[in-house]
């Protein structure tokens, strides 16, 4: 009898038919990653569930780790004993008698998931209820609404005692969905976006503009903090750092002041779109939240759109700032965004921006750049930074 | 040598001067300067916060260098005080506090503020129900230490906490300068809002300190200047001794988690042979108390000719706390407990480091018998 196990329960995944083996295997990849500073650890995945052995290390971190996983459900901690009913019994008892139950109710929900196992639910249910009930004193029963829920689950390798469920971070394990690219400003909405991509199974790449001198090192320093932090969810992530500044000032000189953010705006996603072609991305994510500000009114949207016909994701699109701040700090980037540098969408802001630009017009400034050009010289020029999770600590720390 | 006065400070961990040294020499830029230099010091400020607020399981925002335990006691005090003056003027503390604390509280009394002294009971723990009296529609602040710097009781802050619950207007400071690495308290938990730290009692320099804000606590500043630590604290960051701290906080946390249950117990074992010695009597309470510390009183001999005696034996001691020992007044804490004046004046406190193993027992043992015997005959021959 060992208090010993966690149980990960799977949630969306199990609806995947024959994918399915693929996506277990993915979230067993990404635990045993998230999970490799513990070495006694052992991981065992089957079709519906998955059990880490802790063998004796400690389960707080564990499973604070766990939660930061995409693809799982929920987590409990668990007792395993084998499937024999006086053992079950005994393993309940002791298991009922690790809370404090003096004055608490209680209820057995038995499942057998081996139909095999000689004794049905309610009989199973009956049983043990009966004999937790004759073996402790100021316990009653309430199938209602009990203070201590007593999951048994009856499997062929094994029976599990579980009592307290801990949420998992829900969705799909990062990389099942294909790979899309992260335009990251520094703000606080692209890297819940980014989150929020990634909780759909999605790997993904982030790309920031960088237009020094106009932003700062330190500008650039918060980017790769906050793509740093994305690593705890979604393993390692490349940052391509796009060096902005000629081309921002070119369309700044051509294009009128009220404009010039919408035809940055679309420079910065064909100049994202060349960089998915080469790494062989499927979509663009980005923070964008409809209305929020100028360049994210659906006229400027269409706009910004029309230089490409890739799927472009906006998991934020109908979140108030509200909603996304208490993600932000939830998954905690939100400090991070709030150190006060400029970016590059921040600088040369025009006093009033279009909020409904006219699609001709704006094709009609462009044209006097010479702009598939500098965009090829651009992409030429990424530097690209790889960021894994769990960075070794500076020695001066 | 047997350097037991790891409350009055501790030697600096040798990782945590290369650290000191390494920033200082190479990263002596101003962090609030805009250039490259600028931006690496304030780098290393950014991870310095970060970690320390891993260790103190708060957020990074809520992390206030400060110069140490002085100025963080201060600034929590006299920071709710001015802040908060139009609510009321009324605060609570304990009997036992330091005198960054007590000072503190004197000196708003003498501008007009009212403050409740709340006593201890005979083993210097203050009762959360006394707290609970003491609270007034007007009360803006209760400020109680962890554990005590002179007999190392240690506070019920978790049930002070609690009960402070109930009245979302009064903030909560906590002085946590003997506490931190060595007696466990989760801020969160405890609903702690104000909670201060000094590097130099857990193995980092002088000259560095945190005082944790929790978010939504406002804040009057002490200094005026460049608004930098959020606007709560102007004036250039001590960068390396900073750095050094969050590196002597980590190292601490983890050689006082390792080594809590022996120094717990080198601690009962300690009070147990002291007892036994005729005219000793141990005043820290055998439960309840840090692990590190031992305060016990010597009859008929000074307790200060007695910290020279064992000087003698390269066993270094303190009396009473090291801010008070060189005013001779007897102990506050002591007296607060209701100890005689006579006692309160004859006592020593021994603070023990994660360096002491449980074979020094017999060597302090027998060094403070040896220089008791001594100075008993000394003391007999002037009678």
């Amino acid at each position: 009898m060992t208090y010993d196990h966690i149980v990960i329960r799977y949630g969306e995944m199990s609806t995947k038919g024959k994918n399915r083996l693929q996506f277990v295997r993915c979230l067993k990849r990404n635990i045993a990653k998230k999970l490799k500073h513990f070495p006694n650890i052992q991981i065992e995945a089957l079709r519906d569930r998955m059990y880490v052995r802790l063998h004796h290390t400690p389960p707080q971190p564990v499973i604070e780790k766990l939660q930061e996983v995409f693809g799982i459900q929920s987590l409990s901690l668990a007792l395993k004993t084998e499937s024999d009913l006086e053992k079950i019994k005994e393993a309940t008892l002791f298991f009922v008698k690790q809370f404090p139950h003096e004055g608490k109710t209680f209820k057995i929900s038995a499942r057998r998931a081996d139909k095999q196992f000689p004794i049905t639910t309610n009989e199973l249910n009956y049983e043990l209820g009966s004999y937790v009930l004759k073996n402790t004193t100021g316990l009653t029963v309430d199938v209602h609404h009990p203070d201590i829920d007593v999951r048994v689950e009856v499997r062929k390798e094994g029976t599990y005692i579980t009592a307290y469920d801990v949420p998992g971070a829900g969705g799909l394990p990062v990389g099942t969905s294909g790979k899309a690219m992260l335009m990251l400003s520094g703000g606080i909405d692209s890297p819940v976006a980014g989150y929020l991509a990634m909780k759909r199974g999605l790997q993904i790449e982030a790309v920031h503009f960088f237009s020094p001198p106009f932003t700062s090192e330190r500008a650039k320093q918060k980017v790769i903090d906050l793509a740093q932090r994305l690593t705890e969810f979604g393993g390692t992530i490349r940052l391509h750092i796009v060096p902005f500044t000629e081309l921002q000032q070119a369309i700044y000189k051509q294009v009128p002041e009220n404009c010039s953010l919408i035809s940055t705006r679309r420079a910065m996603l064909r100049i994202t779109d060349e960089i998915r072609k080469r790494e062989n991305g499927l979509a663009i994510v980005t923070g964008e939240s409809l209305g929020q500000v100028a360049s994210q009114t659906l006229e400027s949207m269409v706009v910004v759109n029309d230089v490409t016909t890739t799927p472009i994701l906006r998991p934020l699109i109908s979140m108030d700032k509200t909603e996304i701040i208490a993600i932000a700090e939830r998954i905690g980037t939100h400090h991070i965004s709030i150190r006060p540098y400029e970016d590059c969408c921040t600088i040369f802001t025009p006093k009033a921006p279009k909020t409904k630009p006219k699609k001709e017009k704006i094709i009609q400034y462009e044209q006097f750049l010479p702009l598939d050009e500098m965009i090829a010289e651009t992409v030429a020029r990424v530097e690209t930074i790889t960021l894994k999770p769990d960075q070794p600590l500076d020695e001066l720390f | 040598m047997m350097y037991l006065d790891n409350s009055a400070t501790t030697k600096p961990f040798p990782e945590v001067l290369q650290s000191f040294m390494k920033v200082a020499n190479d990263y002596f830029g101003n962090p609030s300067s805009l250039h490259g230099l600028g931006m690496q010091a304030e780098r290393l400020l950014t991870q310095a916060r970060e970690q320390i607020a891993r260790l103190l399981e708060v957020k990074p925002t809520e992390v206030i260098f400060t110069s140490g335990g002085t100025e963080g006691n201060n600034l929590a005090i006299k920071g709710v005080a001015w802040q908060h003056q139009q609510r009321g003027r009324h605060m609570i503390t304990t009997a036992i506090e330091h005198p960054s604390v007590t000072e503190a509280c004197k000196q708003l009394e003498q501008l007009g503020f009212q403050v409740t002294y709340v006593p201890v009971d005979e083993r210097g723990i203050v009762s959360p129900t006394h707290i609970e009296q003491a609270l007034r529609d007007d009360t803006i602040l209760v400020s109680v230490m962890h554990v005590n710097n002179e007999v190392g009781s240690i506070q019920p802050i978790e049930q002070i906490g609690m009960l402070l619950k109930k009245y979302p207007k009064v903030l909560f400071h906590v002085d946590g300068v003997q506490g931190a690495a060595k007696v466990p308290l989760h801020l969160k938990r405890a609903n702690v809002d104000l909670y201060t730290i000094s590097a130099h009692k857990f193995h980092g320099l002088k000259g560095a300190g945190v005082l944790y804000v929790r978010e939504g606590v406002r804040l009057s500043p002490l200094l005026s200047g460049g608004a930098q630590e959020m606007q709560l604290r102007s004036g250039t960051e001590n960068v390396a001794a900073i750095v050094a701290m969050a590196k002597a906080l980590r190292l601490s946390v983890e050689k006082y988690h390792e080594s809590s249950a022996r120094l717990g117990e080198m601690k009962r074992a300690l009070i147990e042979r002291l007892q036994a010695i005729e005219g000793i009597v141990v005043h820290t309470p055998f439960e309840q108390s840090a692990p590190h510390i031992i305060h016990f009183s010597l009859e008929g001999v000074k307790s200060e000719a007695f910290v020279h005696e064992l000087e003698k034996q390269h066993v270094y001691v303190s009396t009473t706390s090291a801010c008070s020992s060189r005013k001779k007044a007897p102990s506050k804490t002591l007296l607060a407990m209701g100890v005689e004046k006579m006692r309160a004046e004859r006592s020593i406190r021994i603070s023990l480091s994660y360096e002491q193993q449980m074979e020094h027992i017999p060597i302090i043992v027998e060094a403070i018998e040896r220089a008791y015997e001594r100075l008993k005959i000394v003391a007999r021959g002037t009678k």
